[in-house]
């Protein structure tokens, strides 16, 4: 299905990165910014404002992640251009100087002495200006080693460690042998497969790396733990689809970074990898939350394989999903992009349902809405690491 | 037909990939790392995406999935019986 010559029409941005959409998104710095950045997005047709609900008295690594995450979602590829908008001019100047970096357009209003209808009328300016002039970028022939693709499964079942996500391996497998940078994380959901990550480590730095970030999701769980967590680990959706055990959730999440491909390194939450290989990131395993790290670090296609049916999306970030529960493709069909159901019948071999998800990428990356973009899921979830001061 | 799979031979527990399983129904596995089949038969309605004993199963016995030790057995369970959250426990945590 891929190889070192294979293609897609991409858009290759400033700093020679290559995305596959051409959004210009009005991104607030904070949460009372929210409602002049819809009101921007709803003046300018073809802007997408990204409400989110923090940003505030945030402090320490918390608020570190806040602006990774911000600057992040900015930076991406699939980001053609930028108006940011912040209550006051210091973090909003912080966030427009670290996105002007990729070379980008991107401009910032904030809002104190000036108030929402002023603000709004100069960013609406700017943002149709920069509309029209994103409509115009063509896409342009790009290698597949150049597409970054992220992955995180949600709404598990034991369907999925069976069908959905060894098919992401598969695909994942054929990605790393041509050079593409992929990353996967979710520590709580790593618990009970942890040896088999870390026996999958390039060297053993990486796996020190992995394994202290590993030790140190544990001890927050025994911390702040009040059960056995067995109410919220498994969820009760993965439970009602049959999987009884962390471990056994976590075996089959794992079933996503193959058979072949080794892991090279260890990202902090929204950190963008320094090269191509996979790469583990330290994450929550929440789907919107992994999801919308995953577009802050650079990644412009998501495989989410799915048992019980999530419908999570993201605003830039195409999320594909990928199912092989023929329950779930019978009742929410609508959400499925991939159907790898044929598999546990043996209709299909893994090798082909890799194949499969790899032709559906290429399609999404040339310009398909998936099932989440034409449903309109754009959940912008950020992560908390702890309370405001 | 194919009504469940199971990752490895050395697996006790298996999933059930069909809607409908109903106790006393004869069903067939399919045991993905050897591929080759294998027969049981149901001894309780089971859901899809749910898992039946391979063996009579006793508590505190290792449950085995993928070939790895994915938690314990807390209540007896015999083969082709129903194994989830009432019968198997996980050992973290």
């Amino acid at each position: 299905m891929i190889d070192k010559n294979t293609t897609f029409l991409g858009y290759r941005r400033e700093n020679g990165r290559v995305g596959v959409r051409n959004h210009v998104i009005i991104l607030p710095v904070d949460d009372i910014s929210n409602a002049a950045c819809e009101a921007v997005a709803n003046n300018i047709k073809g802007t997408m404002a990204l409400p989110h609900p923090y940003g505030r008295l945030q402090f320490g690594a918390d608020l570190d992640l806040h602006f990774r995450t911000i600057i992040g979602t900015g930076c991406n590829p699939n980001v053609a251009a930028v108006v940011v908008i912040g209550i006051e001019e210091g973090w909003t100047g912080k966030v427009v100087e670290a996105i002007a970096k990729t070379g980008k357009p991107v401009v910032g209003f904030s809002i104190e002495l000036h108030g929402d209808h002023d603000t709004i009328m100069r960013a609406s300016r700017a943002a149709r200006e920069m509309v029209q002039v994103a409509s115009e970028k063509q896409r342009e022939v790009c290698d597949v080693s150049e597409l970054w693709v992220s992955t995180k499964c949600g709404e598990s079942d034991t369907t999925s460690g069976c069908g959905a996500n060894p098919t992401v391996g598969n695909a994942f497998d054929k990605l790393y042998e041509v050079g593409s940078t992929l990353v996967f994380g979710e520590t709580s959901e790593i618990t009970g497969g942890e040896s088999v990550v870390a026996a999958r480590c390039r060297t053993p730095e990486v796996k020190e790396q992995f394994m202290t970030v590993f030790n140190k999701y544990q001890d927050m769980i025994n911390r702040y733990k009040t059960s056995d967590l067995s109410d919220s680990q498994p969820t009760k959706g993965n439970i009602a689809g049959g999987l009884t055990t962390i471990e056994e959730k976590a075996l089959g999440n794992i079933q996503k970074i193959g058979k072949k491909c080794l892991v090279d390194g260890v990202l902090d939450k929204a950190e963008a990898p320094t090269g191509p290989g996979l790469w583990f990131m330290d994450s929550s395993s929440a789907a919107a939350e992994m999801v919308t790290l995953c577009a802050a670090a650079g990644y412009a296609v998501h495989f989410f394989p799915t048992g019980q049916g999530n419908v999570v999306g993201n605003p830039i970030l195409p999320v594909i999903k990928i199912c092989a529960n023929p329950r779930t493709v019978r009742t929410m069909g609508e959400h499925v992009d991939v159907d790898t159901s044929g598999l546990l019948q043996r209709d299909i071999n893994l090798d082909q349902a890799g194949d499969k998800l790899l032709e559906m990428m290429l399609r999404t990356a040339n310009g398909r809405l998936t099932a989440a973009e034409a449903l309109g899921h754009r959940e912008f979830v950020l992560t908390r690491l702890y309370e405001s001061a | 037909m194919i009504h469940f799979v199971l990752h490895e031979a050395k697996d006790n527990v298996a999933v059930v990939v069909v809607e409908g399983v109903t106790s006393g129904q004869s069903l067939t596995g399919w045991v993905m790392d050897e591929d080759r089949m294998i027969e049981l038969k149901a001894m309780q309605d089971i859901p899809i995406g749910h898992k039946l004993a391979l063996k009579d199963l006793a508590p505190n016995d290792t449950i085995f999935k993928y070939g790895i030790d994915i938690g314990r057995v807390v209540a007896p369970i015999q083969t082709g019986q129903h194994a989830h959250v009432h019968n198997i426990k996980t050992k973290r945590w």
